[in-house]
């Protein structure tokens, strides 16, 4: 049965926040966008920057499928304000490749087929590369561990973790 | 999600002064727990004062013979400092142990103490929960209580205090630096955090307008005997379903001084000074340890799905502290537990 029409439609009467114009530089370029207080990084770089190479998994920090580098260092985007990075030099899987080359890790996620769906496959390899740049890791153990912010439902770990070995040792 | 406002604190003081024009206003640091609550409607301030630029960010030593942590240091800059990896390994492991690479590098020294438990029915706004709705009731008591406590629960609240940090910092005694409008105080960690009791909501004696800006490190670090034994369902990135935090000051092998605390277990870390008591002046063996354990646990009681709890817990005590006494501290990469 239908509601009669005599309920009283609610109106919102609180003032939504306005809008906070900022400055991000990603990969490489100098960024202007005007996003409300609570838009994520990724949501920003998403939806306000059309970088979908940054995925949106569980957006609760518990997958990983949104690591970023955030002036070299990997963070969940989705657990980001973007108003709070403003100046910050972000890094995201679009900005890893140099002249037409593949990153050393994107070309080695290749080599061992590191993948199946490829949903978690930016966020491993921005991942990895913040692993890189950290230089805690050395033996698969070590990587195994650092690397568990990351979920790979297919379960390519194997070939996840011989890929980042390979890169490492090139690096 | 209830939109909220955004507003970047200049300094300390500053900060201060918004918190207390604003009652539904929140700090924001590495916002690794807070934007989760948000999206999930548990929190909802209608103002955000971000404090992670403060400059809050060194680790110095005291003129005490300690260090001072500042509140704004990362987790990972923290747990891979060269003084906290020398002299204070038992920190550096258990937050090492905790939640990601990612999370680490953006969780602040001073939010991990203020994080919120990771109870489900806490975080399911569908259910009673005394925590998120004062007098709602609590859902696990009767519920899905794998990972509730065993220690120091109330009737109005079983959850559990989700930090590894703050285990270690409760074993080597740290000191809380907070500000607030009446000037600065410090709290003792062990009395940082609070019971459950009849106000499950407050989760700390941390005042509503008061803002952590450091943690201070007494000068003994226990860096030649200490163990970091974290059990979960998974061998990383998950909460603890028991941690232990042991540190010995050995004579031989004769036990000079000690300190044990519990995580996942409880409200708050777990301390009791009559288990440490019984261990000083000890030879370091099993029975010893096991008495120990006893002490900890006593009055220890289980929920349903949480009674294996105690057992591991007496179990793990007791690992935890041979690993100490032996000097071979537990790995974080090598999951093996010998």
């Amino acid at each position: 049965m239908a509601r009669s029409g005599t309920a009283k439609r609610v109106t919102r009467t609180a003032t939504v926040p306005e809008k906070i114009p900022i400055r991000l530089t990603v990969n490489g370029s100098q960024m202007e966008l005007t996003v409300a207080p609570w838009t994520t990084l990724l949501d920003a770089l998403r939806d306000h920057l059309d970088l979908t190479g940054t995925k949106k998994g569980c957006d609760h920090g518990q997958c990983g499928a949104c690591t970023v580098l955030v002036d070299g260092r990997r963070i969940n985007s989705c657990l980001t304000l973007a108003v709070m990075k403003e100046g910050a030099e972000i890094t995201t899987i679009e900005g890893l490749a140099r002249d037409g080359e593949l990153h050393p890790l994107q070309q080695a996620f290749i080599d061992h087929d590191a993948f199946q769906c490829g949903y978690c496959t930016s966020g491993q390899i921005c991942s990895a590369a913040g692993l890189i740049a950290e230089g805690k890791a050395r033996t698969p153990d070590e990587i195994r561990e650092l690397m568990s912010g990351n979920i790979c439902r297919c379960g390519a770990y194997p070939n996840i973790v011989a890929a980042i070995l390979q890169a490492m040792e090139r690096s | 999600m209830t939109p909220f406002q955004y507003a970047r604190a200049n300094d300390v003081a500053d900060a201060i002064k918004q918190i207390a024009t604003d009652p539904s206003a929140k700090f924001i640091a590495g916002g690794t727990n807070l934007i989760d609550l948000i999206k999930y409607d548990v929190e909802g301030p209608t103002r955000l004062i971000d404090i992670s630029h403060l400059p809050l960010r060194s680790v110095e030593p005291t003129s005490a013979g300690g260090v001072l942590i500042g509140a704004m240091v990362p987790n990972t800059d923290l747990a891979y400092h060269p003084m906290i990896e020398q002299r204070y390994p038992l920190l550096a492991r258990a937050i090492m142990s905790g939640a990601s690479q990612q999370l680490r590098n953006m969780a602040s020294t001073g939010g991990n103490l203020v994080q919120r438990t990771r109870c489900f029915y806490f975080y399911d706004t569908t259910t009673p929960c005394n925590k998120r709705e004062p007098g709602s009731g609590c859902s696990a008591i009767d519920g899905v209580n794998r990972i509730n406590a065993i220690l120091g629960t109330s009737e109005a609240c079983i959850a559990t205090h989700p930090s590894d940090m703050c285990v270690a910092l409760a074993a080597l005694e740290a000191t809380v630096h907070v500000a607030g409008p009446a000037g600065t105080r410090t709290i003792a960690l062990a009395d940082f955090h609070r019971l459950p009791g009849n106000t499950p909501q407050r989760d700390t004696n941390l005042e509503p307008d008061e803002i952590i800006t450091a943690i201070e490190l007494p000068p003994q670090g226990f860096s030649a005997n200490y163990s970091y034994l974290k059990i979960r369902d998974r061998l990383s990135y998950a909460f603890a379903l028991v941690s232990v935090a042991a540190a010995l000051e050995l004579d031989g092998d004769t036990i000079k001084d000690a300190r044990l605390a519990l995580g996942g277990v409880a409200h708050k870390p777990w301390r009791s000074s009559a288990a440490e008591t019984v261990l000083r002046g000890e030879r370091a063996n099993a029975s010893a340890f096991a008495r120990a354990a006893d002490i900890l646990l006593h009055g220890a009681k289980g929920y349903g799905h949480n009674n294996f709890k105690i057992g591991l817990a007496r179990r793990a005590i007791m690992r935890t502290l041979a690993q100490a006494a032996r000097g071979t501290p537990q790995s974080n990469s090598d999951k093996k537990i010998r």
